[in-house]
């Protein structure tokens, strides 16, 4: 490579990382907006705001989902394994809602710590497999072991 | 410090050499973009199994998943196209570079459109803004503000220059698209395949995924070869080569 094109090939890489630290920056700044949703933790703790539309993510706990009998009214726990945030939600609930799954409700804690949701959507997690092979696994581990066990591998 | 390039990076900035190479690549691209996409599709959409929890609408990440890898591959391409068009003046990468736009800008919005009716019977939502899915449609917009800004000029050199520019600026989405899910709490899933470990996913289903995401690149090549060598022919039309060509041609 010529001087001319090494300095050239400088520059663009120049641009290239200092875009890459400034958007870094704002997005390391913005983190806690970008964040699509608290964590029951997070919420038990008072670090989400009362009375604002927020997010809450985390599993429904198993034996938990309470259906209201003359009415589409569902009383379940959310939870990340540590804090429980009980949810309430009038609707229709997404296919993938049941016991053990993740899920996101978009709504308001209200001053009796019950989060009033008025938008429920499922989460699922990135793995696939055939009904026989979860049916096999079902039984070895529940819904939290299984989180903290991936957690423990992560870190 | 001196860098020796090799010899074939050279002869990449020919144009008559880039025709006459991509003219020879183009079939074979093209036999195994339609193999590998029929195959891949029947076996996914037909034999792979159901998932457990999510039934047969899981089968849309044989569209959704390739489409998305390949948008981005189709992004990064274009930047490093883009630069060595700066760095070594080369007429040729400036051409590829301008083919990938408006190819990614496709791939990116049928990526959208496959989540989107992905997310409906998963989620519950055809969309969330959710960072994934944010920083994937800043990702088209990118695209589209390539295309616009290489049409917005008169002189050639100029928009080459300033789309260049512009796909490497934007080159800074990329690791924001793939690093996403991990950095922040999202409704999107964090990624079932790794390079380090093994995939999430049984192989009777992996396997047809791989032959689509292969049939996807040999796709993006073909049509990328196709834009291509017509943006080549628009260009040297004044060389005797490109004359000998259109002579030829209706015989």
């Amino acid at each position: 490579m010529t001087p001319k094109r090494q300095k050239r090939l400088s520059v663009i890489l120049g641009l290239v990382f200092g875009t890459a630290v400034i958007v870094g920056l704002v997005m390391f700044s913005l983190s806690e907006n970008i964040n699509l949703f608290y964590s029951t933790s997070q919420i038990a703790k008072g670090e989400a705001p009362v009375g604002a539309r927020i997010r809450a993510g985390g599993m429904v706990v198993e034996n938990s989902v309470e259906r209201s009998k003359d009415s589409l009214k569902v009383i379940f726990e959310l939870t990340d394994c540590e804090e429980e945030v009980t949810v309430e939600f009038t609707g229709i609930l997404p296919d993938l809602f049941r016991e053990g799954q993740g899920i996101i409700a978009q709504g308001v804690m209200d001053n009796k710590g019950l989060f009033q949701a008025d938008e429920v959507l499922a989460k699922h997690d990135e793995n696939y497999m055939p009904p026989e092979a979860a049916e096999s696994m079902k039984d070895k581990m529940g819904n939290c072991e299984a989180m903290k066990g991936k957690q423990e591998k992560a870190e | 410090m001196k860098i020796k390039m090799p010899r074939w990076f050279y002869q990449l900035a020919s144009p008559k050499w880039f025709y006459d190479i991509t003219g020879m690549l183009l079939p074979w691209f093209g036999l195994a973009a339609i193999l590998l996409l029929l195959v891949g599709s029947i076996w996914g959409l037909v034999f792979a199994p159901a998932d457990y929890q999510q039934g047969n609408s899981f089968r849309i990440i044989y569209i959704h998943v390739p489409s998305s890898i390949l948008a981005q591959s189709c992004y990064m391409m274009m930047a490093i196209a883009g630069a060595v068009g700066l760095i070594w003046k080369m007429k040729i990468a400036h051409v590829v570079a301008g083919a990938c736009a408006p190819i990614g800008a496709s791939i990116a919005v049928m990526s959208l459109a496959t989540g989107a009716v992905w997310g409906k019977p998963t989620w519950g939502a055809w969309w969330v803004w959710d960072a994934r899915l944010t920083a994937m449609l800043v990702l088209l917009f990118l695209y589209i503000g390539v295309i616009a800004l290489n049409s917005a000029f008169e002189n050639k050199a100029s928009s080459d220059k300033a789309t260049a520019i512009l796909s490497l600026v934007g080159l800074v989405n990329i690791p924001i698209i793939k690093y996403s899910v991990e950095w922040w709490n999202t409704l999107h899933q964090p990624a079932t395949f790794t390079v380090t470990e093994k995939p999430a996913m049984p192989p009777e289903m992996w396997i047809p995924l791989l032959v689509m995401v292969l049939g996807f690149y040999c796709f993006f090549a073909v049509v990328l070869m196709i834009r291509a060598r017509i943006e080549v022919l628009e260009r040297e039309k004044r060389s005797d080569w490109v004359k000998k060509v259109i002579e030829n041609y209706g015989r």
